[in-house]
């Protein structure tokens, strides 16, 4: 009995990968200081006010975080423009018939855990599923209104013209209280992803064993001969031994 | 009700006719540029403008409200104020106020409205109930829509004063059975300023009114209509606890010794980081204090649904639709238990499902393990 016959395929390029982990970075510390903003903690001391800044400190963490975390984002979507197929914005988006194909197949694959009798090579996924792809636009609409209404709270404290760009937000949401609630409901929404995120890094490593996990880190992922010989959906090869 | 001859005197003459000395009248005129948020070098513009311009006659209208803003702006600290621009700046129209009542009330009213039509400036105090008809606020037999629309009509400016006029304040709360209606929301073709708060400070008060008869145009408003010279900053900004926030310093009761320290008032429930106004500058009651320095938080009340917002004394995020109770934080936790539940369970059944597939993963890897020299 052999192996799968894998071979590595390079997937996610040098730039993507230092954006996924600066992003990840960056939420990390934006949910951690932003929820700490939110409710901070009873800390105690007898020195003077004068002498203690760490409230702010926090704050300072949080509006730096979240200039990385912008400009990181911008970062993306340029690169989503020039970089490989598997960064393109193409790639997420449902675009054309065949998208839900693989939607689907991965729906109820992966996530409602049917089995095949006959899978086809050409049904495996190598960047992103695009379950996956879908995920990750969702949490763009969310980064943007975290962007929005991030800016527009700091705005009125600040002079620099780009949080001056989003100090339209606050009036158009009829002040700060909307502001703040969207800016707190949206932190919910990336620890939700984060789960589901990591959740299935881990569930697609464990079951296909293709590096998943790694190819984060390296940039390869290992893909089965026969899925990169096979063409899209002209010429379907049925598995005659499983993948 | 002001005469024509009244009316054709500027407010200098009409200060000095009053009796205050040309002193007087200087130090008004330093005062209310410091508070219209102006340079130095323009308290001559602003004496300058008060000595040259006729008195513009304003109408004073009240609907849904309790007239908490007239009672403040009678209030401000200058003298001049409510001397000159209540009882002298031809307020024609004041239910509070004015001397005349019933049939001659109304004809007052009616007489500034034909005298001056595109001069006057209508001042709104109140909401507008919209429901049943408008049936809910009625006077003289009308309803407050019709009136509103009238005396609208022909004015040069409409201020909305306080959160009433803005915002529909605790009337327009949920469920607004009257369906009370901010001004803006009615009126569309005629400049609104409006000047929040519940009510708003009477400096601010007086700061709009001489802005708008000093230089004949509206003060620069932000995007919610609301004049920037006093509402361009959170309460937080300007309050004199913030050195507390900065340094994490809460009271976490009203009754602690953080609380009687002066501690910031954040953790239990202060608006005042989501609320515009100039409460920490200006103050209440000539500069006294205001809700935060004497021990209580703000409660937003110059923000928009302010009583819709979520209780005042906590720090929670209401979500309207969720019940009272419910905060985006507890729903958060919710929705992460009930997601980390999912997985839980999709980890299990992806064992038990994907059985065979893994089965033959592992023993195909264990085979070649075992073909490898060691």
């Amino acid at each position: 009995m052999i192996t799968k016959n894998f071979q590595r395929v390079y997937i996610w390029e040098l730039p993507v990968r230092i954006f996924h982990w600066v992003n990840v970075l960056a939420i990390l510390v934006l949910i951690t200081t932003g929820l700490f903003i939110s409710n901070p903690l009873a800390i105690l001391s007898s020195a003077e006010a004068s002498e203690i800044y760490w409230f702010g400190t926090v704050r300072f963490i949080h509006f730096t975080a979240a200039y990385i975390f912008f400009f990181n984002m911008i970062f993306r979507i340029y690169w989503s423009f020039v970089g490989n197929k598997y960064a393109s914005w193409r790639a997420m988006l449902p675009l054309h018939k065949n998208w839900f194909e693989n939607f689907f197949h991965v729906l109820k694959v992966d996530i409602l855990l049917q089995n095949e009798k006959n899978p086809e090579f050409s049904d495996i996924s190598v960047g992103h599923n695009n379950i996956a792809g879908i995920s990750y636009v969702v949490l763009f609409l969310l980064a943007l209104l975290q962007v929005f209404t991030g800016f527009g709270l700091y705005s009125s404290t600040s002079q620099w013209w780009l949080p001056q760009l989003f100090a339209w937000v606050v009036p158009f949401l009829g002040g700060d209280f909307m502001a703040r609630t969207l800016h707190h409901i949206a932190t919910w929404g990336f620890i939700l992803f984060i789960f589901i995120h990591v959740y299935l890094v881990f569930y697609h490593d464990w079951l296909e064993g293709r590096g998943e996990v790694s190819s984060m880190f390296g940039g390869y992922k290992f893909v089965n001969k026969k899925r990169i010989n096979s063409k899209k959906k002209s010429k379907k090869i049925v598995e005659t031994e499983k993948i | 009700m002001a005469t024509k001859a009244d009316v054709k005197e500027t407010y200098y003459e009409s200060i000095i006719n009053h009796g205050y000395s040309r002193r007087d009248f200087m130090k008004f005129a330093t005062y209310i540029t410091a508070y219209m948020g102006l340079e130095t070098t323009m308290i001559g513009q602003v004496a300058k403008a008060l000595e040259t311009t006729y008195r513009v006659p304003v109408i004073w209208e009240h609907f849904q409200e309790c007239t908490c803003c007239s009672e403040s702006f009678i209030r401000s600290d200058h003298p001049i104020v409510s001397e000159i621009l209540l009882d002298k700046i031809s307020l024609d129209y004041s239910l509070t106020l004015m001397a005349a009542s019933g049939h001659q009330a109304e004809a007052a009213k009616h007489a500034t409205m034909e005298k001056y039509p595109g001069e006057y400036i209508l001042c709104v105090e109140g909401s507008v109930p919209l429901g049943d008809d408008g049936n809910y606020c009625c006077i003289a037999g009308r309803s407050a829509k019709d009136i509103l629309l009238e005396s609208a009509a022909g004015a040069k400016a409409i201020i909305a004063w306080g959160s009433c006029a803005s915002n529909g304040c605790v009337q327009a709360a949920y469920p607004n059975p009257t369906d009370a209606t901010p001004i803006h929301k009615i009126i569309k073709n005629k400049p609104i300023i409006r000047v929040p708060g519940c009510p708003p400070i009477g400096e601010v008060m007086a700061g709009v009114i001489v802005h708008l008869i000093t230089f004949g145009k509206l003060p620069q408003l932000d995007g919610l209509g609301r004049p920037k010279a006093f509402y361009s900053k959170r309460v937080h900004d300007s309050c004199y606890r913030r050195p507390y926030y900065d340094a994490g310093l809460f009271a976490e009761t009203f009754d602690d010794q953080n609380a009687k320290d002066g501690y910031c008032l954040y953790k239990v429930g202060c608006k005042g980081p989501m609320t515009y106004n100039s409460c920490g500058t200006i103050k209440w009651n000539n500069g006294v204090s205001y809700p935060i320095q004497s021990g209580h938080g703000c409660i937003g009340c110059s923000e928009e649904n302010f009583w819709d917002n979520g209780p005042f004394y906590e720090r929670m995020t209401g979500l309207a639709g969720f019940g009272i109770e419910s905060s985006a934080d507890t729903i958060g936790k919710v929705a992460a238990g009930v997601v980390l539940g999912g997985l839980a369970v999709h980890a299990v059944a992806a064992n038990v499902s994907k059985r065979k597939e893994l089965e033959g993963r592992a023993s195909r890897g264990i085979e070649n393990e075992k073909k490898i020299d060691s």
